[in-house]
């Protein structure tokens, strides 16, 4: 998520100052990403350096206020013009972890796969809900944070049918693994037989 | 709705099914327990041959189970021969299946007011209960249709009118969902909540994770036995932490 973009295009609206930029963010995007204020002036003291936007001086009432540069406008727009990169949220945890899980002996993959299923269905009824509450009572304002919850839903229930593809995978390998097994011994020759063959081959 | 939220609807205990005997006997449900409260919505998530539909049938009184006890509403299931039974399930239980069962010779709205006319409801009254069902779920315009002039997703509609229909108190639905769009989806969670919210105990078999969000509790279901429940939470600052924002 990057910070200066969203702020930069808060400015490109009107000028704006610190805590008013962030009230007017976490208003806009539902609260879901909680912005601290010292985060504000950090990127704000950086994006005046880089040239991207100009301190205007004082409001008469103590607030420095910041307007976007001609620079910063063009920033903005190819914010909006270039797709989300990637790797950009998702260093997947989960897909790490479970990759590991599967390498590693003596770890039960079926036991994490299930902890991890029960609590991205219990997030997924939580965002179900909020998102049932919002909708039933919706102000034109939260247009776009019903936009943030219905991307985390999304997200969830994906996670939800990779964590059932991975744990079908599984079986099948089980599954593999034991006719293979039962082969071998059927024809009474042992697995350790079958890899001296095929080393051999 | 003239049931108490929060008073238990339906009980499972130590419930088991076998089917068939000797080496070739299959236990589809070992050791349930289970309670559903009246204005509790539960959804049954499971693989593929779980025993998510024997348990939907035995709760719908449906099938016997092999030992253990049934109770909807306090009663033992046990205790009702086939007459008792078959009111039972008229009366207070609703039940979609998986292949909706609708009556291919009546139109979509007798189809649904059927279970209250076998219970002796007026023919009239029935039938404007049977319009108002089907408003619920959307599909006013096929009232008058018969099974082989609806989509599938038209026909499964109907059987989720016909299983709301009345005061049902424990409704029960076997993937209801399958043959429906995303939206209509969505329309038939909404109907399934909203009867929750008005004091009936829903249980719901899903394997759309979507599906199941909208319950109170989610029950997992392996090889006949529950094996894990989830509850929201109700905490969306915690919650939306947690999604790493
Ligand atoms: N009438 C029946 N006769 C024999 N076996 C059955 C019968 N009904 C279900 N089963 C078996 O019981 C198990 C659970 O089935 P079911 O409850 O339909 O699972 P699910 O709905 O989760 O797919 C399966 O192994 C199935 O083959
Ligand atoms: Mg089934």
């Amino acid at each position: 998520m990057s910070i200066r973009h969203s702020l930069l295009a808060l400015l490109q609206d009107q000028p704006r100052y610190g805590y008013q930029l962030r009230v007017e963010f976490e208003s806009r995007t539902g609260a879901t990403w909680p912005l601290n204020i010292g985060q504000v002036y950090t990127t704000l003291d950086r994006l005046e350096r880089d040239g991207l936007v100009q301190n205007d001086g004082d409001d008469g009432e103590g607030h420095v206020i910041y307007s976007i540069t001609p620079e910063g406008s063009l920033a903005v727009r190819s914010w909006f013009d270039a797709p989300v990169e990637r790797n950009n949220p998702p260093r997947n945890e989960l897909a790490i972890k479970l990759a590991l899980a599967v390498t590693l002996p003596g770890v039960d993959v079926a036991a994490i796969i299930q902890a991890q299923r029960v609590a991205s269905i219990r997030a997924l009824q939580d965002y179900t809900k909020v998102r049932r509450d919002t909708a039933a009572n919706q102000r034109p304002a939260d247009t776009a944070w019903l936009l943030v919850l219905d991307s985390l839903i999304f997200q969830t229930e994906a996670e939800v049918r990779w964590l059932d593809l991975c744990e079908a995978r599984m079986v099948q390998q089980a599954e593999a693994a034991k006719s293979q097994s039962a082969r071998q011994q059927s024809t009474g020759v042992t697995s350790e037989e079958v890899r001296r063959a095929e080393a051999r081959r | 709705m003239s049931v108490q939220r929060g008073q238990q609807v339906l009980e499972l205990a130590k419930v088991c099914r076998t089917f068939g005997d000797g080496a070739t006997s299959v236990a589809a449900l070992r050791d349930v327990d289970l309670t559903i409260d009246a204005g509790e919505f539960v959804a049954v998530m499971g693989p593929s041959g779980s025993g998510k539909s024997s348990l939907l049938a035995l709760s719908g009184g449906l099938d016997r189970p092999t030992s253990g006890g049934i109770f909807v509403e306090s009663t033992p299931l046990a205790d009702l021969g086939l007459n008792e039974l078959a009111r039972l399930r008229r009366r207070a239980v609703g039940y979609v299946f998986q292949d909706f069962n609708l009556v291919p010779t009546l139109t979509a709205a007798e189809n649904v007011a059927l279970p209250l006319e076998l219970d002796g409801t007026p023919s009239r009254e029935a039938y404007r209960q049977a319009r108002e069902a089907m408003d619920l779920v959307g599909i006013p315009e096929l009232a008058n249709r018969f099974m082989d002039e609806m989509s599938g997703g038209q026909q499964q509609r109907v059987a989720i009118a016909r299983a709301i229909i009345g005061e049902r108190r424990l409704i029960l639905a076997d993937e209801p969902t399958g043959a429906l769009d995303s939206t209509t989806g969505q329309g038939v969670m909404e109907v399934l909540r909203s009867r929750a919210d008005a004091g009936a105990a829903v249980m719901l078999v899903t394997h759309e994770a979507r599906h199941a969000a909208w319950a109170d509790r989610v029950v997992f279901i392996r090889d006949g036995r529950i094996v894990d429940q989830a509850a929201a939470m109700h905490d969306p600052a915690m919650l939306l932490a947690q999604a790493g924002f």
